[in-house]
């Protein structure tokens, strides 16, 4: 087993870190090149080497609720190539580029996949999987169906489950040689999410005018002279990380309050079982009859502290009364719980980003998918708080740095070790 | 000294006065929360302080002279806050207008404060039912006033809470300079507040509003308080999903124990179709976690943003509740890397009150008075639901009383570093040891003390009734004498005659130490001074021989330890007398009797020859057999008529008497009486004298002083004898030039063996 780098796991840790600490695994790691922006083609990943590990190219980040797949597909399979390709190497490509649902819970992003990518020097397509990670035994079992355990020698994988699940995996692939645990150096995710932004030009986006159902759009944002940038990944937990420049970050925040919140009370509060349903019910439902605003307390703004009368003063601060409590829905209950959660999030962040003087805050994760009202909330609240001075950022490909950071670290990390 | 208990054992005794002295209430404040009401009201209190009777009636016994008694009243200011639940309030109000009897008329017209989220919606009724016209008070505001109030008057308001520590509490001193600092409101919502100016930096809904409404929505709990005993039975653990649940274990590395939580009610979220797997404690548990978390990151990421590193905090979410605030004080330290300190308050619930109230008083000019909190007459530290009941309506309410001292106080001119002045030398709340030791010794000197009561008013059919009531509270508080006028002084008739028997002796002594050669003059001016001070009702040790024997000043000059002394500065002292006289000395002295007339009268004589002026400072309210200021000027006058050399000092003024403002044992001085310290800038004090136990031992014994110092003490407890190193009746006897460090340092050591266990869990850890 290698681990290497910074152990900070995006999302799910509490305690502030700072990866300088970490220069260490830097170095192990043997890759110098810091500067994410460099194009894809000459940064390293793209030059034909000896030491090319075998396809099939996986990356994989373990969360504590969701797991992220991603796979690259050659699309430049030479005719020579393709008749020397094992026959479990087509199977498995066909199963995961033909199908966007695998068994009962996993999904492929299709929306999101990425076409015409190089990486060292293959031309292909990246494609998005997950699955719940509570699913892990089933995808193993499907993993060793399909034939993996044949070809796969290493799994690169990262987040708090590669720990976790790191014997099973070995058990079940009846892997012989390493388990990589990339354990989810912030640095691959930071490299990574710059690597997507600078393949995929629209990769990054605001919300304009957040708070007018009708006005309200998604604007691309220029992101080519990023620095210094915060990013909040909002997995089932929260991390904050800063970043000053390449090669220049820290872990600085961080909360318990994350998706997995929002999530558990309102499988609790309204009984249902899923995140899309969660959201679902949260877009028919008003946070308003469940919560107190500044207007029920002083009966209008508390202009004194220019507090306007709709802002929420007290989360879930009618539902002390019994009769308040017969009066809401499913639905009303899992908006104040998506609005809460998202609220808390975002007034974090903006302290975080006020303390580190920085303006830009990208929000990534999962529990962002599908999930637009969070992120209008999420703009607004940066911008009304700090009088329009911060700038709230989202990316396409939100939950996955992560995984493609495992696809593309991979590589390095073998270069180092050969 | 103060003392403290957990304060679970604090219990107030059913025979306590609730709304006292509602028939002087002058003038009304309200703050009405969602949750709980306060009422604060301003009363004048009758402080009775006997007059020392100078000429005394001839052929009769000074015992049945009770009723001739002189009493100086005067006229104190007392404020009072009462707090029940916001659903009795009509029933409170009706109670306060049924008692408002004598000046209901009076109040026709006038105004009540009022503030709090409820101020807008019982306005009619508080116009309804006392007749007073509604002033609304901004809430923020209010708030502010009350915590600069609470902090800069009430000794130990704010405290650090660490649970399992030892000491759990650590107080913090009152303190005029107490900005700037952040207040952290957690009502329903989360205000924060930054507090040298005024302004609200921020805040987030998540607060106590949703504590108690999500608690409501996922388990049957009825009301808040039900809500925190569920969480107290709860874990967490089976709800949250912890760093463990996501690595496997400890993620080492990182140095994260696995049982941190990675994401709140992250349990709860995998396809659960039947939502009992999780218990109701459980959950208010991790709600509780949530919340208390969230609150302490917010306010620590506030703190940080404006260079603050202290955090106190108010409104009705914490109430003292030892999980919420330690939560709290550990999300505070996690987040700012242990640069913010999260500060309670035992009075958070009244800040608005409070505040309310003094904005409508200004002219009362709280600023210019320093406030005590009468703890006869307030609830424990531990009383966020309201616990003693309103007689006839049986309303459950809890109440706090603030007194204003009479006079002004402030820090003594002489104070090396007033800024760092602690008066204790041992700190009770944070030595466990001395604490049990001394509160023991408290709850079985209170006997005494109130056969002693009941002696002193013969006449008085309540008397007994009274000190068996007097008893029990002080018991039940386990909180020494150090408050409070007591309207009658249970000593006064023992000091009287303790007093008279050692005029009686002055003469022939001053005539003995005016025949001895000079060396051996000092030498017994300072053994007399010690020996004096074994008479000390104080003492158990004393008591028992003072009771028993026939005690006599000799007795008590061979009982006292033999030089070398346990601290033995004499040499140093005389040596110091052999060079120029002192300008003037400030003598704060202990015991009536021996002590004062045979042991300091002689020598603060010797030092008026020497032509040093003196500053005799006494005690201004009385504490046991201590002097009082009142009896100072009757002894001194009586003393003159003795000796000639006291009698033209006090024409002359050189000699003089003074109160101190204090009224117990012991000596804080950062409460001086504001002429005593300007007097002693004035006079240029350049010899402090402190004498016994509580005022050079138990206080300022480690105190350092711009001038020089001498400290007298007999140690008359066996206890802390020992722990100094001595036996009983050992002798303190430190002397002290202004920059210099002598044996202080060594005491020190031998004072507190409990830093050296402490140190030693520093290296465990």
């Amino acid at each position: 087993l290698n681990i290497y780098g910074c152990l900070s796991c995006p999302g799910v840790l509490m305690g502030p870190h700072i990866c300088k600490d970490c220069l260490r695994g830097q170095i192990m790691a043997g890759s110098s090149q810091d500067d994410f922006r460099v194009p894809a083609v000459e940064n390293g990943y793209g030059e034909g080497d000896n030491s090319i590990p075998l396809m099939p190219w996986f990356g994989m980040d373990i969360g504590g609720t969701l797991s992220k797949l991603v796979y690259f597909e050659p699309k430049d399979i030479t005719p020579d190539e393709a008749d020397t390709e094992a026959e479990v190497l087509k199977n498995i490509r066909r199963y995961l580029t033909k199908n966007s649902a695998y068994g009962k819970t996993g999904h492929r992003d299709t929306h999101l996949q990425m076409d015409n990518v190089i990486i060292r020097g293959r031309r292909g397509t990246l494609h998005f999987i997950r699955f719940p990670t509570s699913e892990m035994g089933n995808f193993l079992l499907l993993a060793k169906l399909k034939g993996m355990a044949t070809l796969v020698t290493t799994v690169s994988a990262t987040g708090g489950g590669a720990y976790k699940f790191e014997e099973n995996f070995r058990k079940t692939l009846n892997m012989k040689n390493n388990i990589e645990v990339l354990n989810s150096n912030m640095k691959y995710e930071v490299r990574c999410m710059l690597y997507i932004e600078t393949n995929n030009p629209s990769e990054c986006y605001y919300w304009a005018n957040p708070t007018e159902d009708e006005r309200c759009e998604k604007r691309f944002y220029d992101f080519s002279e990023p620095y210094p940038f915060l990013i909040v990944n909002i997995g089932s937990g929260v991390s904050v990380l800063a970043v000053y420049g390449p090669g220049n970050y820290k872990r600085i925040s961080g909360t318990s309050l994350g998706g997995g919140t929002f999530l558990g009370l309102c499988c609790l509060l309204t009984g249902c079982n899923t995140f899309e349903e969660a959201i679902d019910l949260a877009t028919g439902g008003d946070n308003t009859r469940v919560d107190k605003l500044v207007r029920d307390i002083y009966g209008g703004d508390y202009e004194r502290f220019g507090l306007p009368g709709d802002l929420v003063a007290s989360s879930f601060g009618q539902m002390n009364s019994k009769e308040k409590r017969a009066r809401v829905t499913k639905e009303d209950l899992a908006r104040a719980t998506l609005v809460t959660i998202t609220n808390n999030i975002g007034s974090i962040a903006r302290m975080c980003a006020l303390n580190e003087k920085i303006e830009r805050v990208v929000f990534v994760g999962n529990f962002l998918r599908v999930n637009p009202i969070s992120m209008k909330l999420l703009a607004h609240a940066m911008d009304y708080w700090s009088r329009g001075t911060l700038k709230a950022l989202f990316l396409e490909h939100e939950g996955y740095f992560g995984a493609v950071g495992c696809l593309l670290e991979y590589n390095t990390y073998r270069y180092s070790h050969s | 000294m103060d003392t403290k208990s957990h304060p679970k054992s604090i219990k107030l005794p059913d025979t306590v006065e609730v709304f006292g002295n509602l028939k002087n209430a002058k003038r009304f404040a309200i703050d009405i929360g969602g949750s709980l009401t306060k009422i604060a009201y301003y009363s004048t209190v009758s402080h009775r302080r006997v007059f020392y009777e100078a000429e005394k009636e001839n052929g009769k016994s000074p015992s049945s002279e009770e009723d001739n008694l002189v009493y100086e009243v005067s006229e104190g200011a007392r404020l009072h806050f009462i707090k029940f639940e916001t659903k009795y309030i009509e029933s409170c109000l009706d109670f306060v207008r049924v008692n408002l009897v004598n000046t209901r008329e009076k109040m026709l017209g006038k105004v009540i404060k009022a503030t709090g989220g409820g101020a807008y919606k019982y306005t009619e009724l508080l116009q309804q039912k006392l007749g007073l016209s509604v002033d609304k008070e901004d809430e923020m505001s209010c708030l502010i006033k009350g915590c600069n109030f609470l902090l800069k008057n009430i000794s130990d308001e704010a405290f650090m809470f660490q649970r399992h520590g030892n000491p759990e509490y650590k107080f913090q001193n009152a303190d005029p300079n107490i900005f700037p600092y952040l207040l952290v409101n957690i009502g329903s919502g989360v205000s924060i507040m930054k507090c040298d100016s005024y302004e609200r930096i921020g805040g987030t809904a998540t607060g106590g509003g949703t504590f108690w409404g999500l608690g409501s929505l996922l388990t049957k709990a009825k009301g808040f308080d039900e809500l925190l005993e569920l969480a107290e039975k709860g874990d967490h653990r089976n709800v949250d999903m912890l760093v463990r649940d996501i690595y496997g274990g400890d993620y080492k590395t990182l140095g994260l124990p696995g049982d941190l939580i990675a994401s709140s009610f992250g349990k709860a979220m995998h396809n659960h179709k039947d939502h009992t797997q999780f218990s109701e404690a459980d959950l208010a548990r991790s709600l509780l976690f949530t919340i208390s978390n969230d609150v302490g990151q917010v306010a620590s990421l506030y703190a940080m943003m404006h260079k603050l590193n202290k955090v106190y905090f108010g409104g009705y979410f914490l109430r003292n509740h030892p999980l919420s605030m330690h939560t709290v004080s550990f999300s505070i330290n996690y987040w700012s890397k242990g640069q913010v300190q999260a500060l309670f308050l035992r009075h958070e619930g009244y800040l608005g009150a409070i505040g309310a109230f003094l904005k409508g008083a200004e002219e009362y000019d709280a600023d210019k008075y320093s406030w005590l909190e009468n703890y006869a007459g307030s609830s424990g530290l531990r009383s966020p639901i309201p616990t003693q009941v309103l007689s006839e309506q049986g309303v459950p309410v809890d109440q706090l009383e603030i007194d204003r001292w009479e006079s002004a106080v402030t820090y003594c001119p002489l104070l090396l570093d007033p800024a760092n002045y602690v008066p204790d030398t041992v700190d009770l709340t944070q030595d466990t040891e001395a604490r049990e030791y001394w509160l023991q010794l408290f709850e079985e000197i209170l006997d005494k003390f109130a056969v002693r009561a009941i002696q002193s008013q013969p006449h008085s059919d309540t008397a007994k009734e009274r000190a068996q009531k007097f008893k029990e509270k002080s018991i039940s508080r386990l909180h020494y004498l150090k408050h409070q006028p007591f309207a009658f002084d249970p000593y006064l008739v023992q000091k009287q005659m303790d007093n008279d028997k050692a005029l009686g002796l002055l003469a022939k002594r001053l005539e003995y130490l005016d025949g001895l050669e000079w060396c051996t003059r000092q030498e017994t001016l300072i053994s007399s001074v010690l020996a004096g001070n074994m008479f000390d009702w104080g003492a158990r040790e004393v008591a028992d021989l003072m009771e028993n024997t026939d005690f006599g000043f000799n007795e008590a000059r061979s009982k006292i330890q033999a030089r070398p002394w346990l601290v033995d500065g004499l040499d140093e002292w005389i040596d110091r007398l052999k060079g120029p006289p002192h300008k003037c000395a400030a003598i704060f002295i202990d015991n009536s009797g021996m002590d004062f007339v045979l042991g300091i009268l002689p020598f603060a004589r010797e030092l008026l020859q020497r032509g040093t002026k003196v500053i005799l400072c006494a005690n201004s309210a009385p504490a046991l057999n201590d002097v009082t200021y009142l009896e100072l000027v009757v002894i001194l006058k009586q003393a003159a008529t003795v000796c000639q050399i006291i009698h033209e000092s006090l024409n002359k003024g050189t000699l003089l008497a003074m109160e101190t403002a204090q009224g117990g044992p012991s000596l804080d001085l950062s409460r001086l009486n504001l002429d005593l310290a300007k007097a002693m800038s004035s006079h240029e004090v350049d010899l402090l004298v402190l004498e016994g136990m509580g005022r050079a031992l138990h206080t300022n014994l480690l105190a350092k002083f711009t001038c020089e110092c001498l400290k007298l003490a007999v140690i008359k407890n066996r206890w802390l004898a020992t722990r100094l190193g001595g036996d009983t009746f050992s002798v303190l006897c430190k002397y002290e030039r202004p920059n210099e460090v002598k044996g202080g340092e060594s005491l020190k050591l031998k004072i507190c063996p409990v830093p050296c266990t402490k140190e030693t869990t520093k290296i465990h850890i």
